[in-house]
Formats: structure tokens, C-alpha cells, sequence
């Protein structure tokens, strides 16, 4: 059994196997609750890339995504821009604010960057919902989802679906390129000892702030593709409790690990959805998942498979 | 009638003083926060559910018990002081070797799981709680109508918050928290009990919130979401205060109230939002904090 | 189209569809949907109180609709309009639901009404306030059954003015609905001659008013406006006693004030508060029997949003019995010909703009002394007929009405 799973996850094996299943999926499971999960997917993962990666642990990236979502929802909506220069420009927002929150936070570390986030995140919440191009409380309505390069209709469930699983795995492509680059070299470096990557002569700060706008435009990318498949963007985008989302996301999936945020992010998701059927109990379920993650599954599902499967490493 | 920026000056005191008394609240629970974190490095998330916890102790303590207001301030504290020592004993305890981000995790889980049980089982609608005979009324101070009662919560916050510091800066109690922050194995080598102190210290915090918590329940609607936005407003005053400091967080917390107070009459739709540009702009400027220690 | 395993489901389903509209009933099951707040800010005023009127509704029905049992699925949307969209398009597209309800939360109803509007299946909405839904974004398969901003504005505005609070100060929740039911007011107040003194933005939520009611003291203005709902309405009028602002001479008018917050402050608190709701449920023999078999499954009286889901779903059932089917545009067709006959709707007929029209009423809450018991609360002070209560055709801007 042991033997087969290790098989199993030789790159391979498992990249072709994940990829396979990611297509045949929307014919067994409802499309639009894959989709979602795919945009969560991405979220976690660009999260990750900071938390993990570069450990950076923001609170402030539900910012992006909702930014870049209503960034979006509003140009496709109001101005009829089609949905690929909707996509486009929404992840540019989205860059370009993680390039002034990043601007901003990187020189503080620890739990004080974390709350420089927080408060920029709120800043951002309050501007959300006083500005009308919002439509404040009332959210983003009835968002077109358009046409891709003027000939693939979105409408369709089916084809918005591959899409989106195109979108997603090129954000992924890109953040596993990025792992596995020189530059992820550096950024774990950072992570595990600053003082030391600094006498190595590397601009730490520089470093950091790319690894933030790069978070962030795909946390941005993610949130503009979310708002055209549920067709909406609200205020809970830009929630502090989205920020609270996605951590769980990335620590239940594994922080650090590659496929983990994905995981993490199918599991909440799953949960949110179809727990919805059993009254008032969803937070207190996520609650607990989450306090028994925190003191038994450090490191995530992911993490504690690949720990059970390779003892050595 | 005088007037200040178009506002009457009779109506700038009324704000002013009512500033004032927000501010006990802030303080109180920023107290709770900063003492475990300048002490245990714990940042705390369940402290939003801690004081919940305390208002709905002596809600219950009323109803089920009959037990009065002035009993529960001694009694709620206590009780939600002993959740939070199992807290620590059980939980947070097995946390301290890693980074302080699961600190963060546990607690904000717990949290989620405390206000969604209450919230089943009591409703979110929240519960009324009566204010004590002895508070009832109010006096006329000709600019504004002040409740008795929320005179009294500015005199009970500055009574806890300046007993608090009294105990943690001047007394050799005190003294030994602070040294076994920066030294554990020292102090433990001259044979004081540290973790028992950090867990009696974590249950202090907590019962710190739950006091605020009673002194909010007559006040406001005593609910299971009644801590939920404040915390991210007691991190915030906590954060601006300096970390460190329990002294700061107290300033801060009073001064945080004044100047909501004002942005209410002046542009009352920021008020939610100025204590985030506040802690924004102090950190880039004073990152750790106006009273902090380091940086 | 793809639908879910197994196929020989999506076969029947698909057959179900393509055959002739009055013969049948899809996939064989009249599905009701409720969309409601479980645990969240509303959960007393919607949640669980929903499906049970739901579910009374279909016992006070019978057991099967045009042949086809009746079931009740429900979901808590936790006041999340993603949420709630992707629920409302699984269950309208995939799991056979043929129609929604209840759908309290404004921002949670726009999103549904696109959601039911591209699904072409029906949406009976008691439970959010925006009167958008039968404005510029009303839909051919929207209902909005009971209360609306529109509605509250006028009972309680024009009826206030008209009993002497002509100056007003507002407290309005800073956003969309706070906003629209403060214009709303404004408007109805100084078409009856009243004056607005001024108006104050409360951010959303606020749990301290006393800065803001310390404000509108200082104006003078007769009657303070409380344009909010929920939690803020709550501790507004809390605060208001507590600040001796009506033992000082000022009224306090509730724009949105549901049966569950008044009972939450109880009758020494509220007492004196002006507020218009559709229902209450000691009124006739009709709400006092709804109400009698509401609190022993529930354990709390009726709010006008479960007397609405009530009605809405009977009437549903009803004109799906007359149609012979569940398909929409059949069964919409017989709700807006058979009248509706129930103790909520009083004088409720269906206009072409989405909206269940029927009587409103302006209630006060009662002292103490007047009270007999917990749940003895409100006085009735006015009738205010359907006509009188709800936007007429002519202001609205609701693209079906077609110029």
C-alpha cells in the first residue's frame, strides 16, 4: 500500500493523474461549486507563496481579492469591457495595490507587518463601501460573464469551467516556476534566517516586495475570476474574516508545501457549501477543524501525508 | 452658545465625555490583551469571545442563579479566568516552542467555536441585561444627560486598569513576569514556577475581558457576536500603544475613545475606520508603538 | 447540457423538461427552497421560524400538488451573497428545486434575483427589505412578498407627520438600505409638510449610539428617525432610554423594527416606539391560530417574515395545483389570478412589477402597564391600505412595466 501510494505521488505519475481528474471533474460534481473552489485554490496558493515560502504572514489579502473583484466586476458591468481585459485589469489593480501595502508593511516584520496589513486591508474595506461604483452593502449585481476574445461564451457552465481550470493552472504554473527559482531559493533563505541573507549581499527588501505584489496580483487574479463566475462581488470579499479564510486554507492544506493551499482550500470550501444544509453550526465546525489543525496537524494535510509517506525527510 | 468648527460646545463636552467612557471599554480589554502579549507573547483572538463569555456569565448567573450585578463582577471574571488557565494548560501550552502564528490560529479558532455555540443556543438577538438599582438614573450636567451607570464604568475601568499596572510594574509579582519573558531559564533557575505564572497570567488576562464584559451588559445587548468587530479594534489600540507596554495600551485606549468620539461629529462615517489609519500611520513612523519597547 | 450522476436521473429530468408544460410535475417533486439567515444577525426574525412556516404551510396544504409530493429543502446563507448565489443556482439547476423563499438580507436577495432570473424559476421574497427588487431590478419571476423599504418609509413617515412629529432627525446605517429608507422617509415627511432638521451616518455596526443620539437631542427635532435594523435598531433604542432622550420629549420613530428586536427590549425599554410591519400576530383569529401553532414548534411568536413565508408558499402550492404543474411561467401566471386568501395578506394581489401588494400596518410598542405578557406588545394605531403603502406603478423604474 505504501509502496503504491509513493508511486503514486512520483511527479510523473501524480501531475498527469491531478490534471486528468481536474477535467473529468465537472461531469461528476456541479461546475459552478468547482469553479469557486478552483478561484479559492488559487487564492490559497498565491497566499501561500508569501506565508510559506517567503514567511510573510499577512492579514490584509482578502484586499486584493476583492479588489481586483470588484475592479473587474465594475469594468466588464459598466463599462462592457470584454471578460479577458476585465480579467487583465483587475489583476493589475490588484499588483498595484500590493505594491503600496507591500510598500509600506516590508519594513516591519513579524506580528507588526501583520497588523500594518490589517489596517491597510481596512482602509480599503471602508473605501469599498462608501464609494457607489461598489454598490455597497448591496454588493456588485448581475456581473455579465461576456465573451473570451469574442468568440467562447461564457454562459455555459461547462466552458466557463475550463477557463477557469486554464486560469488556475497557469497561476500555479507560475508559483510553482517561482518556488523552484533562484528567486524561491532567496525567499526561503529570507525566511529562515534574514540577518544571514543580508550579509550574502541579497536586497532582502526587494526580495519580500516582489514576493508581495506577486501574492497579490494572483490573490487579484483569483478574485477577478470569481467575481465573473458567481457573477457578483460583495463587501465580504474584502472582509477581514476572508483574511481569516484563506490562513485556515493554507495552514489545514500544509503551509509551505506546493499542493497543500489546494487542499485546504477544496476542504473549506466543501465544508462552507454543503454544511450550509445543517443550520448554525458551519463556524462552529470550521472553529474546531481549526484548533485541532493547530495542535495536531501542523503541518496540514499535505505535510502530514508526504511526512507519513517519506519518514526520512 | 459657543461653537467649535460649527459643532456647539455644549454638544463637542457631550461627545467628548462619551468618548471618554468608550474608551473604559478599549482599555479595559486592551489591558487583557497587552498583558498577554507584553508577557506571553500570545496574541490572543479569543478575547472577543472571553469578554462575551463575561456578559453572558453574569447574565446566566442572574437568570439561573439570581445572582446580582455586584457578585458577578467579582464572580464572572473568575469563572471565565478558570476557562482560560484550562485554555492554557491544555492548548496553548503545547504551542510556545513554535512561531507565535498558531498562538494566533488556536485562540482565533477557538473563538469561532465559542460565539457559534452560544450563538445556537442563545440566539444572536442577544439577551437584556438590567442595570444595577444602585446605577439606575442619571445626572443632568447641563451640556448632557450622563447615566449614573456609565460614570461608574469609567471609574471601574481606571480603577482595574491602574491596579493592573500597579501590580505589573511596581510589585516583585510583577517583576517576575517580566524577567521570565526575557529570561525564562534564569528565573526558573532561581526557582520561581513560571509556567504556573504564565498560565495564572493568561487566566488574568481573560478575566480582565470578561470584567469588561459585565460592565458592558447592561449597556449593550449582552450577544454572542458582542466581541467580534471590537477585537480587530482592541488589537489595533494595542498594537498603537506599543506591544510591550501595558501602560500604553491603557493611554491608548482612552485616547482612542476621545478621538472616535470626535470623529463621530465630525465625520461619523469613518469612525469604524480612523483607529486603522491611526495605527497605520504610528507604525510607519514609530513602529513600535508610542510606548513600545523595541522594534 | 451535463448534469450530475447517475444519468438515468438527468434522462427522466430531461424528459421532464421537454414534456408538454401542463401535464407535469419535473422530476416529480415540488420542491420548496428556503433561503434563510440560520445564525447570524436575523436568525431570530428568519431562521429556523422559516422553515417551519414553510413546512406548515405544506401541512395546511395537503400532502401532494397537482399529484406530485411536496418537499422542503432549506440552506443558511449566513448573510453571504456569494453564498447564497451559488446555493440558489445549485439547487434551481441542478437539484430540482422549483422555487425559493424567504431570502432575508438585501445584498443576499439581489443576488438571488439574477440567480432565479436566469434559472426561469420562481423567487418569493419575504424576507429582505430593498425595494430594488420591484424597482430597476425587478424580474418577471420575482415576487417580493411582504415588507419594503418603500412601505416602511411611508406607514411609519406619512403616518407620523400626520399625528403631529413634524421635525425629524435621522439616524441612518451607513449604506444602501440605511440610505434609501432615509430618503424614502424624507421624501414622504416633507410631501405631508414635515421638516428634516438633519441626519447622521452610523457606520455599520455600531454598537454605541449614544454619540449620535446625543446629536439628534441637540437638534430638537420632535421624532428621531432610527433608519436601521437588526442589532443597531436594537441598541439605538436601548441607548435612547438609557440617555433619558424620550423621557425628555422626543419620540423615536423604528423605521425597520421586526417583532423579534421589540421583544428583545422588552416593553420598558420600547415602549412609545412607532414602527409599520405587515403582520403581527394579534390581530384576528387568524394570526392568534398561526401564531398559537408557530411558538409551540418554534418557541417564539411570528415575525412578519415567517407570516410571509407562510403565505407565499400556500399561495405557491395553490396555484401550482391549479396549473397541473410547476412549470414557472404556468404556475406565475395562476398566482397573479387566484387571489390571495390568508391572514397575511389582507386585500394582497400580485402587480406586474413583482410586487405582492397588501395591507400595512402602523403599530406602537405598549407600556408596560398596557402589556399583559411577554409577548403582548403592539398597539395598532393604523391601517394602511395596500395602495397607499407600496410605490405606485407610475414612479417606478422597473424595466417589465415597458413604456
Amino acid at each position: 500500500m505504501r509502496d503504491f501510494m509513493l508511486k503514486l505521488g512520483e511527479p510523473r505519475i501524480l501531475w498527469p493523474l491531478l490534471f486528468a481528474l481536474l477535467i473529468a471533474a465537472p461531469f461528476a460534481f456541479y461546475p459552478v461549486f468547482l469553479m469557486k473552489l478552483l478561484c479559492f485554490a488559487l487564492f490559497a496558493c498565491a497566499f501561500n507563496l508569501l506565508v510559506g515560502y517567503a514567511g510573510l504572514l499577512s492579514f490584509g489579502h482578502a484586499a486584493f481579492l476583492g479588489t481586483a473583484g470588484y475592479m473587474t466586476g465594475y469594468l466588464v458591468k459598466v463599462q462592457n469591457l470584454p471578460p479577458e481585459l476585465g480579467l487583465l485589469a483587475g489583476t493589475a489593480a490588484a499588483a498595484l495595490l500590493g505594491y503600496a501595502f507591500g510598500a509600506l508593511a516590508i519594513r516591519r516584520r513579524g506580528i507588526y507587518f501583520a497588523m500594518i496589513t490589517l489596517a491597510l486591508a481596512q482602509m480599503v474595506y471602508f473605501i469599498c463601501l462608501q464609494i457607489p461604483q461598489t454598490g455597497g452593502e448591496d454588493g456588485l449585481q448581475a456581473v455579465p460573464r461576456g465573451t473570451l476574445f469574442g468568440f467562447i461564451d461564457l454562459a455555459d457552465n461547462l466552458t466557463m469551467y475550463y477557463v477557469v481550470l486554464a486560469i488556475f493552472v497557469s497561476g500555479f504554473l507560475i508559483i510553482y516556476r517561482t518556488i523552484h527559482s533562484p528567486f524561491g531559493q532567496v525567499l526561503k533563505a529570507i525566511r529562515e534566517n534574514e540577518p544571514r541573507a543580508l550579509s550574502l549581499g541579497y536586497n532582502t527588501d526587494r526580495y519580500k516586495l516582489l514576493a508581495f505584489v506577486l501574492s497579490a496580483a494572483l490573490s487579484g487574479l483569483a478574485g477577478a475570476t470569481k467575481t465573473l463566475v458567481l457573477q457578483l462581488s460583495s463587501l465580504s470579499d474584502v472582509d477581514w474574516h476572508m483574511s481569516g479564510e484563506v490562513m485556515l486554507m493554507t495552514l489545514l492544506g500544509g503551509m509551505g508545501t506546493v499542493v497543500g493551499p489546494v487542499l485546504g482550500a477544496a476542504l473549506v470550501v466543501t465544508l462552507q457549501n454543503y454544511l450550509a444544509g445543517v443550520g448554525g453550526y458551519v463556524t462552529v465546525i470550521i472553529g474546531a477543524i481549526f484548533v485541532v489543525c493547530v495542535l495536531l496537524f501542523r503541518r496540514g494535510f499535505a505535510g502530514e501525508l508526504a511526512r507519513l509517506l517519506r519518514p526520512g525527510r | 452658545m459657543t461653537e467649535i468648527l460649527g459643532v456647539p460646545l455644549q454638544v463637542l463636552l457631550g461627545q467628548l465625555l462619551i468618548g471618554l467612557i468608550n474608551g473604559s471599554f478599549y482599555a479595559v480589554l486592551s489591558l487583557g490583551l497587552a498583558v498577554i502579549f507584553g508577557l506571553l507573547r500570545i496574541i490572543n483572538f479569543a478575547h472577543g469571545a472571553q469578554y462575551m463569555l463575561g456578559a453572558f456569565a453574569a447574565w446566566m448567573g442572574f437568570s439561573y442563579l439570581g445572582i446580582g450585578y455586584w457578585a458577578a463582577l467579582f464572580l464572572a471574571p473568575l469563572v471565565v479566568g478558570l476557562t482560560g488557565i484550562v485554555i492554557e494548560r491544555t492548548m496553548l501550552r503545547r504551542l510556545y516552542k513554535f512561531d507565535h502564528l498558531y498562538g494566533l490560529l488556536l485562540t482565533f479558532g477557538l473563538a469561532l467555536v465559542i460565539e457559534g455555540l452560544f450563538s445556537n443556543f442563545y440566539g444572536v438577538s442577544g439577551k437584556s441585561y438590567a442595570v444595577p438599582e444602585l446605577l439606575k438614573g442619571g445626572v443632568n450636567l447641563g451640556f448632557m444627560f450622563l447615566p449614573v451607570y456609565r460614570g461608574w464604568v469609567v471609574i471601574a475601568s481606571l480603577t482595574v486598569c491602574l491596579t493592573t499596572w500597579f501590580i505589573i510594574e511596581r510589585t516583585k509579582l510583577g517583576s517576575y513576569l517580566r524577567a521570565g519573558t526575557e529570561n525564562p531559564q534564569l528565573v526558573q533557575a532561581f526557582g520561581v514556577n513560571l509556567p504556573l505564572m504564565i498560565t495564572l497570567t493568561y487566566g488574568f488576562g481573560a478575566a480582565l475581558a470578561a470584567f469588561a464584559g459585565v460592565l458592558a451588559a447592561p449597556i449593550y445587548q449582552v450577544a454572542p457576536l458582542m466581541g467580534t468587530n471590537l477585537i480587530i479594534v482592541v488589537f489595533a489600540v494595542v498594537v498603537i500603544g506599543g506591544m510591550g507596554s501595558i501602560l500604553g495600551a491603557v493611554l491608548t485606549g482612552f485616547g482612542l475613545g476621545l478621538v472616535e468620539g470626535l470623529t463621530k461629529v465630525f465625520y461619523p462615517e469613518a469612525s469604524n475606520t480612523v483607529i486603522f489609519v491611526i495605527m497605520a500611520l504610528v507604525l510607519l513612523f514609530k513602529p513600535a508603538g508610542l510606548f513600545g519597547r523595541e522594534a | 447540457m451535463f448534469r450530475r450522476l447517475p444519468v438515468p436521473l438527468a434522462l427522466v429530468a430531461a424528459l421532464a423538461l421537454t414534456a408538454p408544460a401542463s401535464a407535469q410535475v419535473s422530476d416529480g417533486v415540488v420542491r420548496v427552497g428556503v433561503l434563510a439567515d440560520m445564525a447570524g444577525v436575523y436568525a431570530d426574525t428568519s431562521g429556523q421560524g422559516s422553515i417551519e412556516a414553510a413546512h406548515m404551510a405544506i401541512e395546511d396544504f395537503g400532502t401532494t400538488a397537482a399529484g406530485a409530493p411536496i418537499e422542503v429543502v432549506y440552506a443558511d446563507h449566513q448573510n453571504k451573497a456569494d453564498i447564497a448565489a451559488t446555493k440558489a443556482r445549485e439547487w434551481l439547476e441542478v437539484d430540482g428545486v422549483d422555487v425559493l423563499v424567504d431570502i432575508i438580507t438585501s445584498s443576499v436577495a439581489l443576488a438571488v434575483q439574477e440567480v432565479a432570473r436566469q434559472a426561469h424559476k420562481p423567487a418569493l421574497f419575504s424576507g429582505p427589505a430593498t425595494s430594488r427588487l420591484t424597482d430597476a431590478d425587478c424580474s418577471p419571476v420575482g415576487i417580493h412578498w411582504a415588507y419594503d423599504t418603500y412601505s416602511l418609509a411611508v406607514g411609519t413617515g406619512r403616518a407620523v407627520v400626520r399625528e403631529g412629529g413634524d421635525s425629524w432627525y435621522f439616524l441612518t446605517v451607513d449604506y444602501a438600505f440605511g440610505h434609501s429608507l432615509e430618503a424614502d422617509t424624507i421624501r414622504v415627511v416633507e410631501a405631508e409638510g414635515g421638516s428634516v432638521l438633519g441626519t447622521v451616518r452610523t457606520p455599520f455596526p455600531t454598537a454605541d449610539f449614544s454619540s449620535f443620539l446625543l446629536q439628534a437631542q441637540a437638534s430638537g427635532a420632535k421624532i428621531i428617525g432610527l433608519a436601521n435594523a437588526g442589532q443597531d435598531s436594537v441598541n439605538s433604542v436601548k441607548q435612547a432610554k438609557e440617555f433619558g432622550i424620550t423621557e425628555m420629549g422626543q419620540k423615536l420613530a423604528g423605521l425597520l423594527v421586526f417583532f423579534s428586536d421589540a421583544h428583545a427590549l422588552g416593553a420598558e425599554v420600547a415602549q412609545g416606539l412607532m414602527l409599520t410591519a405587515g403582520f403581527y400576530w394579534d390581530m384576528d383569529e387568524g394570526t392568534r391560530a398561526f401564531a398559537k401553532r408557530f411558538i409551540e414548534r418554534v418557541g417564539a411568536m411570528p415575525t412578519m417574515v415567517h407570516a410571509g413565508v407562510y403565505s407565499s408558499t400556500l399561495h405557491y402550492l395553490r396555484a401550482v395545483e391549479a396549473a397541473g404543474s410547476d412549470e414557472t411561467d404556468a404556475v406565475l401566471a395562476k398566482m397573479k389570478e387566484i387571489p390571495i386568501d390568508d391572514f397575511f395578506a389582507k386585500n394582497g394581489y400580485i402587480r406586474a412589477d413583482g410586487r405582492m401588494v397588501h395591507d400595512m400596518f402602523l403599530f406602537r410598542v405598549k407600556t408596560p402597564e398596557q402589556s399583559t405578557g411577554e409577548w403582548d406588545l403592539y398597539e395598532l394605531l393604523r391601517v394602511i391600505p395596500g395602495d397607499e403603502a407600496f410605490r405606485p406603478l407610475s414612479e417606478s423604474a422597473c424595466p417589465l412595466l415597458g413604456d
